[in-house]
């Protein structure tokens, strides 16, 4: 059923639309005064919640050593195939032969969707989509984060596994894993 | 020959003064607008020098100060299409057109007074004081329309064309009341047994003791209401009406003649917001029942920046309003002018007739 409302006549005042008119300014005069909502984007950041999907980055664990060891389950996941890896051998003489890691690793920021397959198929913890949110560049070039930005991106996260270290230990031990 | 390079002087300065009136105007405009959208408006615009000065150009910068030359810039380094199928010579002509009377409606308004402090003689500071001032304002501003007229019918194309009509309905019909209501303010000028005048200056010098505002409100309202509706400013903006018409009469038009029209626009507003000062907010007065003692250079120098001050809130009205009021609808406005503001206008000007002929006698 349909409602309806009874609009009521308009008495004198309100036909004469100055009171309204004098009511809208002295709203509007109270906003011009009242705290601006406008973030000033470069020099101020919004907080980024917990969680946060931004640029997929690699992370080193605590040791410094980098955690990825090049099994490329992201780059067969990952949907708009943004990610290219080529395996290598762990470089240092003391870790060489234990495990792999990517010799080249880059994300083509270009096609990422910020999907976040990769993060949780890793089986290393090795991806991370950080905070960072703003990604830009001149050139398609730029737009691809090769394995040198993806780290520096990344950083260190803390998280207390200590594969490596782990590892050597038991190998010490003369347990070959 | 001195006389002539004194008027000269003195026009090129109220010429600068104006277009920087209407420069930052744009600026206010922008600002204010931004204030009461609680954003913050322009503030990265700097100039290196200026600009690099530790405390002042930081504060300069986030209050935009530099913003109009950038902008004015912008409109000269544009591309000045002139589109194949408009009337090159009325497109070319109408924001002159546009530009031109506003700027010939300050010759005749006063915006100061100068009192010699050895002989006591008082001297208008304003570029021609012609005895009918407030009816040559109204001729040339009114030549205003023609710009708008020219510009949509030139254009060729049909939003234009609306906007054009719009604007001609209207200016034409709320001349009417503008004419009329300030009649009441010249019939108590012209005091009987006086010489007759139309001068705005003399206008001022009525308003020692009481303002007109202050008892011809009525007046001062319609009068108000009809600058709004000459100069196309939001309620009503028929003209431009960039909901409906893109852009209105200046759809066509881009870089320079744009901003001509768009500077035209606002010194139109600052002549409104002057006049309106001069009829019935007492000009120069700071206050009313305030005599005006102070002579000299000094004295000049107060009583222009006393004008400058109320014009300015003027034009902060009309920025205000135009951020705070909807367009009205053609029909509407149509309807405001020639149903209410013209009776009304008539029937304050009976009133006002009855009660001047019963305080003169
Ligand atoms: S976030 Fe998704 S799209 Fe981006 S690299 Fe990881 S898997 Fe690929
Ligand atoms: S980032 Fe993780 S999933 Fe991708 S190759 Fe390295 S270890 Fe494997």
């Amino acid at each position: 059923m349909a409602i309806v409302l009874k609009r009521k006549p308009l008495n004198f005042l309100e036909k004469l639309y100055l009171p309204q008119i004098v009511a809208g300014l002295s709203t509007t005069f109270k906003r011009m005064l009242a705290p601006k909502e406008t973030m000033e984007y470069p020099e101020e950041r919004p907080p980024i919640p917990k969680g946060y999907r931004g640029v997929p980055t690699l992370v080193k664990d605590p040791e410094g050593r980098e955690k990825c060891v090049s099994c490329q389950l992201c780059e067969f996941v990952c949907p708009p195939k943004a990610i290219r890896i080529i395996p290598g051998e762990i470089q240092d003489e003391e870790h060489a032969n234990v495990e792999k890691a990517p010799k080249e690793f880059d994300i083509d920021m270009l096609r990422c969707i910020y999907c976040g397959m990769c993060e949780e198929v890793c089986p290393e913890e090795a991806i991370w989509l950080q905070n960072q949110y703003s990604m830009s560049g001149y050139s398609r070039e730029e737009m691809v984060n090769n394995k040198e930005k993806l780290y520096e991106l990344g950083g260190t996260l803390p998280d207390q596994h200590f594969k490596w270290k782990k590892k050597k230990e038991a190998e010490e031990a003369g347990n070959a894993h | 020959m001195n006389e002539l390079l004194i008027k000269i002087t003195f026009a090129l300065i109220v010429v600068v003064v104006l277009m920087t009136l209407c420069a930052y105007s744009v600026l206010a405009e922008r600002k204010v607008s931004s204030w009461i959208q609680g954003r913050v408006g322009p503030n990265r615009t700097t100039l290196p020098l200026i600009g690099s000065i530790p405390v002042i150009g930081p504060m300069l910068t986030r209050l935009g100060i530099f913003q109009p030359a950038a902008d004015g810039l912008k409109f000269l380094f544009k591309e000045d299409v002139i589109p194949g199928h408009v009337n090159k010579f009325y497109y070319v002509l109408a924001p002159i057109i546009s530009l031109v009377p506003a700027l010939t409606t300050v010759t005749v308004v006063p915006f100061g007074h100068f009192i010699d402090t050895a002989t006591g003689d008082a001297i208008p500071l304003v570029l021609a004081d012609i005895n009918v001032g407030i009816l040559f304002l109204f001729a040339v501003s009114s030549l205003g329309v023609y710009s708008i007229v020219l510009a949509g019918w030139a254009a060729n194309s049909k939003y234009p064309f609306l906007g054009g009509i719009r604007a001609s309905a209207q200016m034409i019909s709320y001349e009417l009341a503008m004419g009329l209501s300030v009649l009441p303010v010249f019939m108590w000028v012209n005091k009987p047994g006086m010489e007759g005048t139309l001068s705005l200056y003399d206008v001022v010098l009525a308003q020692e003791g009481l303002w007109f505002a202050m008892w011809m409100p009525v007046s001062a309202l319609i009068f108000l209401v009809s600058i709004f509706a000459e100069t196309n400013r939001l309620p009503f903006d028929m003209a431009e009406a960039e909901t409906e018409l893109v852009g209105g009469f200046h759809t066509e038009y881009s870089s320079f003649k744009f901003g001509l029209f768009f500077v035209g626009e606002y010194a139109h507003m600052v002549i409104g917001g002057a006049v309106m000062t001069l009829l019935f907010l007492g000009g120069w007065h700071p206050l009313p029942f305030l005599p005006w003692e102070i002579t000299g250079i000094w004295g000049a120098v107060v009583s222009v920046l006393t004008f400058l001050g109320k014009s300015l809130f003027f034009m902060f009205l009309f920025i205000w309003v135009r951020w705070t009021l909807p367009r009205f609808r053609y029909d509407q406005v149509m309807r405001l002018g020639w149903q209410f503001m013209l009776p009304l206008s008539i029937a304050n000007l009976i009133a006002y007739a009855i009660i001047i002929y019963f305080l003169d006698t």
